[in-house]
């Protein structure tokens, strides 16, 4: 229980300063990038037609960014501090409301993705494993070619292959379950790649193990000590390995949810970054952090639940 | 969405990826969705920033509205009159008529709806003289300080539309989007969705179509694909290089229209370097306007020949001399505005060598590529140009403060329907935003005054031709390559048409084909 404590505790410490960092690196970015900043956020609402200088001295004295950068910082944090994210430049609404449809997007995404990734993944890493030869050095070559292929790629090439040759799925949209499958295959494809790797070498590490082989000479059948040796020890540093991941979930959920259309977390940070939307920038850029450290944690527990050594430690 | 929603639709899309395929819409009319997809997303809703899309939408309608010339016909307004001195016009409302949600669309509320719509330094009717709006009997009369024949032509904008007393809040700002149109939003979720249905009490005929649905989609390619894959019903600005391809798809009617916007490059006409006229004459001859559009817009038509396209038909000169490639001439013309060739090839002129920085933006995707062709083709004739690509804000920043040298965009000359609007906007005394950097033209002055008020239909038609001829001659800003509007149709639908102001999709004059 100690252990569980302590791994949550330290993971809470680190969310508060990610929250910290985030907010403070994200407002010295927009502060410290060329451009002028009224200019922008007059361009992202009013479109560029009607993006005037008019316009724009309009949005600076409507949103104060003339003041001094220390007293909008400070207003910022002291909004933070009461959980109060501020309301966004470019559309008015308030951060927290419009975060909150954005990461249920992003949440089903991705937690979708890991899914297939697993499903994919993982097994295919295990049949390397045990039967090696061609099916290894198959996988060896696709794996590499997936990883090293640009998200938006995978995705346009999903997109022509299964929207437009055969009709199976809808190109992009959100709003029915058939537009699911290909951003979140897009994502799990470069996923799986990995976790197929890093499953393979475990395996593959605990099959050599003599401890293995002892399973195998007392007589148990193969399933058996593939379901209660193999498995389990090969688990730890493929659950820890999805931690890891997660950095190119995130990378890739930005690029994806631009292909697709995906009305996500992604997306929005995108757009505030052109825009530079501060308040909305700090609280995409927040929620990633955050759900970063969440997913983090989970791993922690997971591992913790598959290994018993954690728990005594 | 709510968490549990998603949840639930992860989980249904789990199933569906094990093969499942979509099967084709078989169902009733009544429930059958007519797809809008489009670039352009849903910035909140205020309707400065996203009016465009609800006006296209047929949610939310204008005063007037035009018809493909860019004519005023009657909308919210069923007919118009103006006093003899021009100062006060009066909108007669229509009996009976009511909002989306039940209140009537009366004089009272229409002239609220507009006093807002014109406090918006970012909106239209701010450039128009306005004194007073109010509601008169039955209609609403707009008062001017001076006479302004453009009025009808800047409340067809889409920040002038009419949104219902409900559809705000205490302080003005829209929380709602309630217009009086033809279809109502059932669903409204920016940045990229709305939902549309019929609207049975709009005063006009009740459309074919029941139900609507809209989708920003910023990526040309998704566009193309959702096109292709039948997805979308409507796909507006299909990507230059994918139209010849959705040309041959026999599934879609894909459509290119010229429409009122020109590409044009902005230079900053102050010392040391075009303040010359021969100068700017000389960079207009060394475009090779031909390649370009043959090559990056794969459109050999869209090459400007002037500044107006052909489609504005009182505004183009048929009969004037087209603007050339012809790059000996234009080292000519540098030659004897005092530019001589350096050792590096590139001109230089009391020691300045003539390096010059041009700016564009990549929100559409074919401005970045036009940039480097230019660059190129300028330094054939001794200009060393350095492409900058940032966003479209930094050009009437640059503007501002006289960082500008040169920029490349696309100019819509009919952001209302009647251009003088856009060139008085931008060829005024102290230039503008997106039109001429430190020139100006007494003449061209002169005309676009002219213009703004009361004129006769010859003295009309004179100065029309003299903005023309000016601008050609002086070349402020060099036009390069008019603007096709690809729209591709999927053709389960009928009686489709483009509007060539963009004013709206007419999906009420659609039907199903099949």
């Amino acid at each position: 229980m100690g252990a569980l404590i302590r791994a949550l505790a330290a993971r809470l410490v680190q969310a508060a300063l990610v929250a910290l960092l985030v907010g403070v690196a994200c407002f010295a970015i927009v502060e410290l990038l060329p451009g002028d900043q009224a200019y922008r956020v007059a361009s992202a609402r009013y479109g560029e037609d009607m993006a005037s200088g008019k316009a724009a001295e309009a949005v600076r004295a409507e949103l104060g960014l003339d003041r001094p950068w220390p007293i909008r910082l400070a207003a910022w944090l002291g909004g933070i501090a009461t959980f109060d994210l501020g309301v966004s430049l470019v559309s008015g609404e308030n951060v927290a409301v419009e975060l909150g449809h954005q990461f249920g997007a992003t949440l089903g995404l991705s937690l979708l993705a890991l899914a297939l990734s697993a499903a994919v993944g993982i097994p295919l890493g295990i049949a390397m494993a045990l039967r090696g030869g061609a099916l290894d050095a198959g996988g060896l070559v696709v794996a590499a070619a997936l990883r090293a292929t640009p998200a938006y790629l995978i995705g346009l090439g999903l997109m022509l292959l299964i929207a437009v040759q055969w009709g199976l799925l809808p190109a992009a949209g959100y709003d029915n379950a058939a537009a699911w499958p290909l951003p979140a295959a897009t994502l799990a494809l470069g996923l799986a790649a990995m976790s197929m790797r890093v499953t393979r070498d475990a395996a593959a590490r605990v099959l050599a193990r003599a401890d293995t082989h002892f399973a195998r000479t007392k007589g148990l059948p193969e399933s058996a000590v593939l379901r209660r040796h193999v498995l389990r020890n090969a688990g730890v540093p493929v659950v820890a390995y999805l931690g890891v991941q997660l950095v190119w979930l995130v990378e890739g959920v930005v690029v994806v949810e631009s292909l697709f259309s995906w009305p996500g977390i992604g997306h929005a940070l995108i757009h505030a970054v052109i825009a530079r939307d501060v308040p909305m920038l700090q609280g995409t850029a927040l929620t990633m952090g955050l759900l970063f450290v969440a997913l983090n944690a989970a791993v922690d527990l997971l591992c913790l639940a598959i290994d018993p050594r954690g728990r005594r430690a | 969405m709510t968490k549990r929603r998603t949840v639930i639709l992860a989980a249904i899309a789990a199933v569906a990826i094990s093969g499942t395929a979509m099967t084709p819409a078989m169902a009733q009319d009544a429930d059958r969705v007519l797809r809008v997809v489009a670039p352009w997303e849903i910035g909140g809703l205020d309707p400065a920033s996203s009016g465009h899309i609800f006006a296209r939408l047929q949610v939310a309608e204008t005063l007037v509205g035009a018809d493909d010339g860019g004519l005023p016909v009657p909308s919210i307004a069923q007919a118009w009159t103006a006093s003899s001195d021009g100062l006060v016009w009066r909108f007669e409302m229509r009996p009976g008529a009511t909002f989306h949600d039940g209140s009537p669309l009366n004089a009272a509320a229409v002239a609220a709806s507009l006093d807002r719509a014109r406090t918006s330094a970012a909106g239209m009717l701010v450039n128009a003289p306005i004194t007073a709006i109010a509601a008169q009997g039955g209609a609403v009369t707009i008062t001017l300080s001076r006479p302004f024949t453009a009025l009808p032509a800047l409340l067809m904008h889409s920040s002038a539309i009419v949104l219902a007393p409900s559809a705000y809040d205490a302080n003005g700002k829209v929380v709602r989007m309630i217009g009086s149109g033809p279809y109502r939003a059932t669903l409204v979720e920016p940045p990229l969705r709305v939902e549309l249905e019929r609207f049975a009490g709009w005063w006009g005929p009740a459309p074919a179509i029941a139900r609507a649905s809209y989708l920003s989609v910023p990526r040309g390619e998704t566009r193309s694909a959702m096109a292709e894959g039948g997805q979308a019903d409507l796909v507006y600005i299909v990507p230059p290089e994918a139209v010849a391809r959705l040309q041959r798809n026999a599934r879609l009617d894909t459509r290119v229209q010229p429409i009122p916007r020109t590409r044009v490059l902005k230079l900053n006409a102050a010392a040391p370097y075009f303040d010359d006229v021969r100068v700017r004459q000389a960079v207009s001859l060394g475009i090779d306007r031909e390649g370009i559009a043959e090559a990056i817009l794969r459109s050999p038509a869209v090459r400007a020949t002037q500044i107006f396209v052909p489609s504005l038909a009182e505004w183009h000169v048929p009969d004037l001399p087209p603007l050339d490639h012809a790059p000996a001439r234009a080292k000519e013309l540098l030659a004897a505005a005092g530019w001589r060739p350096g050792a590096d090839g590139i001109l230089a002129k009391d020691g300045k060598r003539f390096a010059v920085t041009l700016r564009t933006f990549s929100d559409r995707p074919e401005q970045p590529a036009m940039a480097t062709a230019i660059q190129a083709q300028l330094r054939e004739i001794g200009i060393d140009v350095s492409v900058a690509i940032m966003k479209n804000g930094e050009i009437p920043a640059g503007h501002h403060d006289g960082t500008l040298q040169m920029a490349l965009f696309a100019r819509n000359f009919s952001i209302v329907p009647d251009p003088i609007g856009t060139l008085l906007q931008d060829f005024g005394p102290q230039g503008g935003d997106w039109g001429a950097m430190n020139w100006s033209n007494a003449e061209l002055i002169a005309a676009l005054t002219a213009l703004s008020g009361p004129i006769d239909a010859a003295g009309r038609a004179k100065a029309r031709g003299d903005v023309a001829r000016i601008l050609q001659r002086e070349l402020p800003i060099v036009p390069l390559a008019w603007f096709d509007y690809a729209v591709a149709i999927n053709r389960r639908v009928d009686g489709a048409s483009i509007d060539p102001f963009e004013l709206s999709y007419r999906l009420s004059a659609m039907r199903w084909a099949r």
